[in-house]
Formats: C-alpha cells, sequence, structure tokens
C-alpha cells in the first residue's frame, strides 16, 4: 500500500450521488436538431468550415480550432447544417455565442473512420497533432485542450483523475464501473504519448465498485488504482497529485515541471476512442440530476439542446432553476435552449425545496471556518474584505489568484458570504484592468510612434521642398534664354507653388505643441478650424472644378480637360491661401485673450 | 579678531567644497527622465484626447509634474485615475470641475462607410494611427486601436462618424459584485 | 436583481447559531456563579442583555442598517453576558449598564459593528469600569452570601440593605486584590489566600463550556492554550524561585476570570488573530500581559488590558503569519 499525502483544508459536504449512481448509462435520444457551439475550448471559438446547407457526416469535421488553446468541432451525427448564428450558450454571462444549427437525418452516418492502430509505433507527438484534430478537450470541466496537455515527455507519473469528488455528480463513477476496460486502453495511449514511468489512477473511496472495476481492469496494464479519502475537493488536479504523489503544486506552475501530468477519466476515455476507433469528440456522459424524478446518467452527443436532455430526468414541478456542473462550482444556466458542451458533466435541477436560498448574508465574524476549509491555505476572510473593498492589489498581494474557486469557504461560512462570487468579481476586476493597461500602453506606442513619424514626414517634406527648389531654379536658370514667355502656365511650377502654399500653411496653421506650453488648446482649437476650413476650401474647389468641367457637355477631362485642370488647380490654391489666411487669422484671435 | 577670520574662511571653504561635491554629482548622477513623469503617465489612459487641454497624455502628466495643472482634468482615467493620481503626487482627491468634461462610458469610433468621402481628416486627426484609409477612398476604424478620443468627429465634414460602446462578450464579459440584498430600515417608519 | 450565487449549497450555519452556542456554552459557569452569589448574577446578565439590546437598536437605526436581521445575531447578548460575568456580581446597576452602553455603543457600533470592531467590546466596556471606578469594580461580592434574592436585588438597585444585614458581608475585596495589597503590606502570602474555593468551582464551569465550544469547532485550541501557557510562563519559574512572594500558578489559572478569558474572551474571532500561529502569539501574548499587569501593575486585574493591548497587534500579526499558501514556499508576506 502505497503512502498517500493530504491537501489542506477540505470539506464533507452530503454526497448525493447514490440518485444516479445506480442506473446505467442510457444513450440520450438523437434529437432532431442540434447547436453545436464553437467556443468549445478555452480559447478562441472554432472557426466554421461548413457552409449553411451542406450536409455532413457523424463525425466530420465542421470547424477548426483557431489558436492555440482552441478546440477542433465535428458534427455529433448526420444531417444538415441550416444556420451557423448565434445561439444560447451555456455560460453564466448568458451572451449568445456563435453555434452551428445541424438538423439530424436520423441515419447516424459516420464519416470514414481513421484510427490510428499503429499508436504504439507513434510518436508523442503524432499522437498530440492526431488528438488536436479529434477535438479531444478536458472532460472534467475545465475544457483544456488535451494534446496541449502531452507536450512534455518523459513524465515520472500519469495521474488519472477518478474522483469526482463534487457532490451529486456520478458521470465518472458510472463509466469506470461499465467502461473500465476502454479508459484503461485510453491511459495505456496517453502514457505512451507521456512517456510515463508510473500510472496512478485515484478514485474516492465512496465509489467502491468504480474502484474494484478499474483494479480488475487495470491490472493487465500495471496500473496502480489508489482509493483516496473522500474529501471535497480532492478531485480538483493539484489536490489529486498532491494526496498521490505528495507534490504540491503552486498555481502558475505547470505539473509537468514537477514530472507529473493529470487527466480525468472520462478524458483518458475519449482520448482511447479516439485513437483506437477514430471517433472524435462528439459525445459525452451527462448526469441529470438534482430535483428530478428519474436522475440518470446518460451519454448525449455535444449540441443536444440541454432543455431535452433534462426532459429525459423528469423535472419536478417547482424546480426553478438549472445547474451547469456540482453544487459547488457550477453555474446557473440562463438559457435551457443552449446546446450540450463538452464541459458539460452534470446538469443539476434546483427546487426550492431541495436547495433552500442563501440566508441572507451576515457580518464576517473572521472566525476562520474558510481559512480551515480553503484547499490552497488562503486566507479566504481577507480576500473577502479587499474584494469587497475594491482593494485589488492587496487581494493580489494575498496571492487572490492561487484560488481555485472550489467554494469549500462558501460553503462552510457561517455569516452565508457567497464568498467565491466576490473572488470571481476580484480577478475579472483585476484581468479588465491588465486588459485597459494594455490597451493604454499600446496606445502610447502608437501616440508615440505617430509623433515620430509626423516629425519625420516634416523633415523630409522639407528637404523635399528644398531639393525641388534647387532643381527648379537650375532649370529656370539653363531654359530661361530658350522660352522665356511660357513659364507661369506649366503645370509643374503651379504644383510646387501648392504644395509651398501648403506648407506655409501648415507651418501657420500648426504650432508645435512644444512650441507653446500655454496656449495648447488654442493651437489645437486653430489646428482643427484650419483642418475644417481647409475641408471647405477643398470642397469649394471640387464644386468649382465641377462647374466648370460641366460646362461643355461632358468633356473627358483626359484629352481635352487640361486646361480646365489647370484652372482648377487655380482657383483651389487660392481658396487655400484664403482659407490658410483665415486660419491663421482665427489663430491669432484665439491665442490673444488666452496668454 | 584671527580666530573669526580662520573661522569664517573654513567655513567658507568648507561650503566651496561640498557645493562643488553637490554640483558635480547632481552632473554625474542626473537622471535623465523624470521618473514622477513616467509614473504619471503610466496612470493615464493614454487616450490622446485633449480633454485636458493638452496636445496628449504626455504633456499633460508633464504638467502635472511640474506642478502647473489639476489632477482632475482627465475625464476618460474617470474618478480611479484622480485617486491614483492624488495617492501618487501627495494632493487630495478631488472631483471632476461640474462645468467641466465629464468621464463617459468607454466607446471606438465607428465610420459610417456608405457616408465617408474619403477626405483623410479624420486620418490626420487621430491621435493613435486607429484610422485606415487613403484619399478618396472609404476610411475604416480599427477597433481594437481605438481609444475613443472622440477627436476624429470634429474634422469629418460629412459627420460620418458615430461612438458605439463595444459590444459584451465573453472574452470581455465581467462577474459583477456580488449584491448583498441589504433591506434598508424604511425611511417612512423612522423619520 | 437577483443575485446568483456561484455555490449552490451551503452548511446550515448562521451566526446566530455559533452566538446561541457560545451563550449556552456559558450556561455551567453561570449556573455556578448563581450558586455562590446569588441570584442576583441573573439579574445582572437580564440587565446587561436589555441594555445591549436596546443600544444596539438604536445604534443600528442611527446608522441605517437593518435592526432585525443584526439584532438577531445575538452578538449583543453574547457581549453583555460576558461583560455581566466579568462585572462585580453585586455591583451597582448603574455599572452593568454604563459598562454594556460603552461596550456596545463605542467599542461595538462605532466601529462599523459586528465583524468591524478592532477591539473586544466586552473587555473594552470592563477597563472602562477599572479605569473610572477602581474602588467599586474590587468589590467583589462575597460567597455564600446571607442575602436572599430580594436583598440582592434590592442591593443592586438601591445600593440599601434590609435591616440587620452587614454590607462588608457583601462588599469584600476580589482575592487577586487581596493578595496584591497584602503582599505590598508585606504580609504573609499564606495568610493571604482565598478561603474558600468558590472562584476555582466557577472557573470548572467555564473550562466545560470551553471545551464544548472545542468540540463543537467553534473556538480554536491556539488561543486559550496559547494564553494559559504564557501566564503560566511567568508564574511557574517566579513561584519556584520565591515561592513566599508569588502566588501559585494554580491561583492564577482559578482566580479572576482566567479561564472565562480564555474560553470566551480571547477565542473572540472578530478582534483576535485569524491565523493559527497569530492565534498562538495573541493568546501568549495576552497571558504574558495579563500576568505581568496582574502582579506588578496597579490594577487588581490585567485580562481586560492584556486582551486590548494585544487586539492592537493583531492586523500585523495576521499579516505575517499567513500560512504559505499551498504550493508555495514560506516566509512570502
Amino acid at each position: 500500500m502505497m503512502p498517500l499525502f493530504d491537501f489542506p483544508g477540505g470539506i464533507h459536504p452530503p454526497e448525493n450521488k447514490a440518485q444516479s449512481s445506480a442506473t446505467p448509462i442510457r444513450q440520450a435520444p438523437l434529437p432532431p436538431q442540434l447547436h453545436v457551439a464553437l467556443r468549445q475550448g478555452m480559447g478562441n471559438a472554432a472557426r466554421p468550415c461548413v457552409a449553411v446547407g451542406d450536409r455532413v457526416a457523424k463525425g466530420q469535421l465542421i470547424a477548426s480550432a483557431d489558436g492555440r488553446l482552441s478546440a477542433a468541432v465535428h458534427a455529433p451525427t448526420s444531417g444538415v447544417v441550416t444556420a451557423i448564428a448565434p445561439q444560447p450558450f451555456a455560460h453564466p454571462s448568458g451572451l449568445p455565442e456563435l453555434a452551428i444549427t445541424l438538423d439530424s437525418d436520423g441515419e447516424e452516418r459516420w464519416i470514414e473512420r481513421q484510427p490510428l492502430h499503429d499508436w504504439p509505433q507513434r510518436s508523442g507527438a503524432e499522437i498530440r497533432d492526431f488528438l488536436a484534430q479529434m477535438g479531444i478537450v478536458g472532460l472534467g470541466g475545465a475544457v483544456f485542450p488535451s494534446h496541449l496537455k502531452l507536450g512534455v515527455s518523459p513524465l515520472e507519473t500519469l495521474v488519472i483523475n477518478g474522483a469526482e469528488c463534487e457532490p451529486y455528480i456520478s458521470c465518472d463513477d458510472r463509466l469506470m464501473r461499465e467502461r473500465a476496460d476502454a479508459i484503461c486502453d485510453g491511459i495505456a495511449v496517453t502514457r505512451h504519448a507521456l512517456q510515463a514511468r508510473q500510472v496512478l489512477i485515484g478514485i474516492e473511496d465512496n465509489k467502491p465498485q468504480a474502484i474494484a472495476a478499474m483494479q480488475a481492469a487495470a491490472a493487465a496494464h500495471g496500473f496502480g488504482v489508489v482509493a483516496v479519502p473522500t474529501k471535497y475537493p480532492s478531485g480538483g488536479a493539484k489536490q489529486l497529485i498532491r494526496i498521490l504523489t505528495g507534490k504540491a503544486i503552486p498555481h502558475g506552475v505547470r505539473a509537468t515541471e514537477h514530472g507529473v501530468q493529470c487527466f480525468n477519466v472520462a478524458t483518458v476515455y475519449a482520448i482511447g476512442r479516439a485513437v483506437l476507433h477514430g471517433e472524435p469528440l462528439i459525445s459525452r456522459i451527462v448526469t441529470l440530476t438534482g430535483a428530478v424524478e428519474a436522475a440518470a446518467n446518460v451519454e448525449a452527443l455535444i449540441g443536444t439542446p440541454l432543455d431535452q436532455l433534462l426532459a429525459l430526468a423528469r423535472p419536478h414541478r417547482d424546480s426553478h432553476e438549472v445547474v451547469m456542473g456540482g453544487p459547488l462550482m457550477g453555474f446557473t444556466l440562463p438559457d435551457l435552449a443552449a446546446g450540450l458542451t463538452k464541459a458539460g458533466n452534470c446538469l443539476l435541477v434546483k427546487s426550492p425545496a431541495l436547495f433552500p436560498p442563501r440566508p441572507q448574508a451576515q457580518a464576517c465574524i473572521r472566525c476562520g471556518d474558510c481559512a480551515s476549509a480553503c484547499p490552497v491555505s488562503l486566507q479566504p476572510m481577507d480576500l473577502f474584505w479587499f474584494a469587497k473593498a475594491k482593494n485589488f492589489d492587496k487581494a493580489q498581494q494575498w496571492q487572490l489568484f492561487d484560488c481555485i474557486e472550489c467554494g469549500a469557504c462558501s460553503y462552510v461560512c457561517p455569516s452565508q458570504i457567497p464568498l467565491v462570487d466576490y473572488y470571481r468579481f476580484a480577478k475579472s476586476e483585476i484581468w479588465a484592468a491588465e486588459r485597459d493597461k494594455n490597451a493604454a500602453n499600446l496606445a502610447r506606442q502608437r501616440h508615440e510612434f505617430r509623433q515620430f513619424r509626423l516629425q519625420r514626414d516634416k523633415a523630409e517634406k522639407a528637404q523635399r521642398l528644398a531639393d525641388k527648389a534647387a532643381q527648379a531654379a537650375a532649370r529656370q536658370a539653363a531654359s530661361h534664354s530658350a522660352a522665356a514667355n511660357v513659364v507661369p502656365a506649366d503645370p509643374k511650377q503651379a504644383a510646387i507653388a501648392a504644395a509651398m502654399a501648403r506648407a506655409a500653411a501648415q507651418r501657420e496653421a500648426a504650432p508645435l505643441p512644444e512650441q507653446h506650453s500655454s496656449g495648447l488648446n488654442d493651437a489645437k482649437q486653430a489646428a482643427i478650424a484650419a483642418a475644417m476650413a481647409r475641408a471647405a476650401a477643398r470642397k469649394a474647389a471640387a464644386d468649382q472644378a465641377k462647374a466648370a468641367s460641366g460646362q461643355p457637355p461632358a468633356p473627358p477631362p483626359t484629352s481635352s480637360g487640361l486646361d480646365d485642370a489647370k484652372q482648377a488647380a487655380i482657383a483651389a490654391a487660392m481658396a487655400r491661401a484664403a482659407a490658410r489666411k483665415a486660419a491663421a487669422d482665427d489663430a491669432r484671435a484665439n491665442q490673444q485673450p488666452d496668454p | 579678531m584671527s580666530q573669526l577670520l580662520i573661522a569664517v574662511a573654513l567655513m567658507l571653504l568648507l561650503a566651496l567644497l561640498l557645493g562643488a561635491i553637490l554640483g558635480y554629482a547632481s552632473v554625474r548622477f542626473s537622471v535623465k527622465a523624470d521618473p514622477l513623469l513616467d509614473k504619471i503617465d503610466a496612470i493615464l489612459p493614454q487616450t490622446q484626447c485633449g480633454q485636458c487641454n493638452h496636445p496628449g497624455c504626455r504633456p499633460y502628466a508633464e504638467a502635472l509634474a511640474a506642478g502647473s495643472d489639476d489632477i482632475n482634468k482627465c475625464p476618460p482615467g474617470g474618478e480611479d485615475g484622480i485617486r491614483k493620481l492624488a495617492e501618487l503626487l501627495g494632493v487630495e482627491f478631488k472631483p471632476f470641475g461640474a462645468d467641466a468634461p465629464q468621464p463617459k462610458a468607454k466607446a471606438v469610433a465607428l465610420i459610417d462607410e456608405a457616408t465617408c468621402i474619403g477626405c483623410t481628416l479624420c486620418i490626420q486627426a487621430c491621435p493613435v494611427d486607429a484610422i485606415l484609409g487613403a484619399a478618396r477612398q472609404m476610411h475604416t476604424v480599427i477597433a481594437s486601436e481605438c481609444t475613443g478620443c472622440e477627436l476624429c468627429l470634429a474634422p469629418c465634414p460629412v459627420d460620418c462618424i458615430r461612438m458605439i460602446p463595444p459590444g459584451s462578450e465573453l472574452t470581455n464579459w465581467q462577474w459583477r459584485y456580488p449584491t448583498i440584498p441589504i433591506r434598508n430600515v424604511s425611511s417612512g417608519a423612522t423619520r | 436583481m437577483t443575485a446568483i450565487h456561484s455555490t449552490h449549497i451551503a452548511k446550515p450555519a448562521t451566526v446566530s447559531t455559533v452566538m446561541l452556542k457560545v451563550l449556552a456554552a456559558l450556561l455551567p459557569g453561570i449556573a455556578l456563579s448563581v450558586y455562590c452569589h446569588g441570584v442576583g448574577v441573573l439579574l445582572q446578565l437580564l440587565l446587561a442583555s436589555l441594555t445591549a439590546l436596546a443600544a444596539e437598536a438604536a445604534m443600528l437605526r442611527l446608522r441605517g442598517v437593518a435592526v432585525l436581521p443584526a439584532l438577531k445575531d445575538l452578538s449583543a447578548i453574547v457581549t453583555a453576558w460576558l461583560l455581566a460575568l466579568s462585572l462585580p456580581p453585586l455591583g451597582g446597576w448603574w455599572m452593568i449598564v454604563v459598562a454594556t452602553l460603552f461596550a456596545i455603543i463605542v467599542a461595538k457600533q462605532l466601529y462599523g459593528g459586528l465583524g468591524n470592531n478592532p477591539f473586544n467590546p466586552a473587555m473594552a466596556g470592563f477597563a472602562l469600569m477599572v479605569v473610572s471606578f477602581p474602588a467599586q469594580m474590587a468589590q467583589w461580592g462575597s460567597p455564600q452570601l446571607p442575602l436572599d434574592a430580594a436583598a440582592q436585588w434590592q442591593w443592586i438597585f438601591l445600593h440599601t440593605l434590609p435591616a440587620g444585614s452587614v454590607p462588608d458581608a457583601i462588599s469584600s475585596a476580589t482575592p487577586l486584590d487581596v493578595l496584591k495589597t497584602g503582599l505590598r503590606q508585606g504580609q504573609a502570602l499564606a495568610g493571604l489566600l482565598p478561603q474558600s474555593s468558590a472562584q476555582g468551582l466557577i472557573a470548572l464551569g467555564w473550562l466545560a463550556g470551553g471545551l464544548w465550544l472545542w468540540r463543537q469547532k467553534l473556538i480554536p485550541w491556539q488561543t486559550p492554550l496559547a494564553m494559559l501557557a504564557g501566564l503560566l510562563a511567568l508564574a511557574l519559574p517566579l513561584w519556584l524561585w520565591q515561592p513566599a512572594q508569588y502566588a501559585s500558578p494554580l491561583l492564577h489559572l482559578l482566580q479572576g476570570g482566567t479561564l472565562l478569558a480564555a474560553a470566551f474572551i480571547v477565542t473572540d474571532p472578530v478582534s483576535g488573530a485569524s491565523t493559527p500561529r497569530g492565534r498562538l502569539i495573541f493568546g501568549f501574548g495576552v497571558g504574558l500581559l495579563t500576568y505581568v499587569i496582574r502582579v506588578f501593575g496597579n490594577f487588581p486585574d490585567g485580562i481586560a488590558f492584556a486582551v486590548l493591548l494585544m487586539n492592537m497587534t493583531v492586523p500585523l500579526l495576521d499579516q505575517y503569519t499567513r500560512p504559505a499558501v499551498f504550493g508555495h514556499r514560506k516566509g512570502r508576506s
């Protein structure tokens, strides 16, 4: 018997698993319509690669991963894509997300499945790429793309998480009882990809049948099955790693740096299905429980509308809310029309009878119960104090971001303070501040570059003008004897004059900010006024040009309109000059009263 | 008498020596940029909007560092910004003036592409080069770079630019402050 | 707006149940106190409770906070009872009223009510009385009074006695006070030791209540044990060194409300330290200071001052004794 370690804190809430764990996993009926959300991983939403009207086969790629943390999405069944549009989404925000709506044709026609039969000969990188294509993500709730967790090898220990510590949920329990062999096949693939020396499967000791089944299946492979004491949150990855290996991995450090990696049993099962059978992740096992007549575990297609799924369990008449996830870390679903996501391990129906509303929060009396329940040894009452006072710097100093939001503190709080809500609020405020700061830095950089560019352009322009003037002078001197009478009509000369006029206008109308420190507002106003005047002048010029060119019956300006163009240019120059004068006057008038 | 002179001379010498050392040190160990300036600049939101009557955030930061302007002139920074400035500069918090520009919700500019005549005036006005376009070509705002300074609104000759608040998305969605229902003593009963 | 809470189940505990259990844990001590001092004790408890509730309600209303939910948390009653049990059992009615008013209004509500008071309200009230009325505070009812209930109530309210009673029989000085003045006047220690075991008996009542609270996981073991250890850390060596000059550690443990404080006062979570190491330091400090003030100071008992002094160190203690966060090394503050 290997020695087990303990993690700090933890709670023992009523388990309530028996309701749903008694009956075998059922297949959910094929829904007529599925809403497959494109955001199935942690990162960006996947990019759809089918169009509305396309016929797709079961398991066909319908959206490809977009970026590192994104996950590929496959058609859960065969049918026709009828819409790619925002749909209700299973997220606490209630914000709609882009989803592919699929009308199933009932045929369940698979694409040609291509398993990786020769996986023992494949390298870790090949298996990784294969899993990325198969859209495998962590099914324990975090939906972290699995292939990213296979990056480091060889490893000391591969930890398989079958703890399932949260009350009510029993999907992993049933999976282990019924499909232990398939899970172990998946573990074998994962172990091969990671080159892990040993495999430890941690299961809470309140699931004796699952432990027995897994022991029977794992014996042939040489995996260790370890019964861990029932204590919430032993199913947290870092908590389970601590229990099994004694290694305490802090926030912000990857388990692989300590030679450990942790996978959920459902995830390794999905890995096994993908590698050995060529099936992408298109279904998962969901616990339907809480205030329902027939609590059960069902295997449902991703994208199955949640209300249809719930109907299978026949919710009580007085049920008023549905939680996705467990009673400690789950969130209230804002809309039951949303399709099932890969993260949806449990649908917990709430009724006032079964889940009495939380009493009104009372003052924190600093009893310290939260601190002794905290699995990461934080001081939740201090964090609460800081979050409540919006003192986020202090909250970060007190290591707010080590909080895993397990809800143990909220559970034990005698003052009934919704502590986790405060931490989530503080965290998202800090993230928002970080975003703002990054945006400000970007703006500062761009502004500074613009300043630099303006300076550079001005210098270059001045240089060009000087060069041109010198050239013109030279040419004039050379051709003075040859043709003295055509000079004023030369369009080039006119252009030079216009450019010089513009430069002068700029010089006058836009006094540089560093020259005037007190009258800056006026300078800016003058600049704006000048810009507006210039616009007006240009508009007038354009009108004039139009009028001038409109008099003859639409002559094409390229062939005969040379004269008109010249006229227009002169008019424009004049208008510009007028505008410049006005602007200068304006500027002067504005500047006078201020200093 | 001579003692007095000696004392005076000694003190003078000492003063000169120390003065020279100080002078040398101030040149030798001079800090090039004012660190205070950078700290102030880091607090300012970098919208470069000019609502503080300075042509950008850095000039305002310079004015603040020199003590020649008030800390409540930056509406995009909000009251939070004033609070941070007050803390950094060791002065009292000062609310926005009643007649001064007030902070408003952040928004980004959007060019109505049908109306835009491609005059480039807004491009020239944009302090962060967030508008893309060319003469007589339709312009567009790069929303992720727009600071919401509104400087492009005034120059537009056809008024085709609007400010729109950024939409709620999962990427910028935030958990709210937990609501604790506090039942107030009904004022009708007490007073 | 509906508050969406992210934790959907919770222990059915409330602050009220916690406070109710604390009150229940006081009962054995109270029963013994009534047995030793008479039913006057109950009158004091009643007086203190009524005053505390009235003061709390008035202050809550002034502060614009909902009165009933805050009153229901029973924290005012706990403060009142602790205060009533710390003051002389047969002190005048005005003493308990003044002390309670000060505790609730100044030490608790002016700081923002339950959870925000840096000082233990009961001890603040006690300290006020000890500083302002040292003579009255030193008058402890002598055990096994010949007075019946009616006479006790008459004494508490009117400060008069039925004909034939001797006032001296009621107001003897506290044992600790007797000890201190006696020693200063050069009397032998042996002759000064208390003749009765009333205080010790009551102390056992507090001990029983404290143990029950600990079993209920409502108080930690660190603070009380550390306090007793702090007291003994001075009492034991000094007594061994000069037994004629310094009273025995047992006397210090059983007299002057030491165990009441260990079980119910230093374990006040609001004004005490909240980290395990902080609690050890806090308790130990209270114990040390209590002994120092008792033996070398001018006041009859030092617990109140010791607690208030240590209350001041709590923010610092809590900051610097935070346990290492999971996976992180110790020593990061």
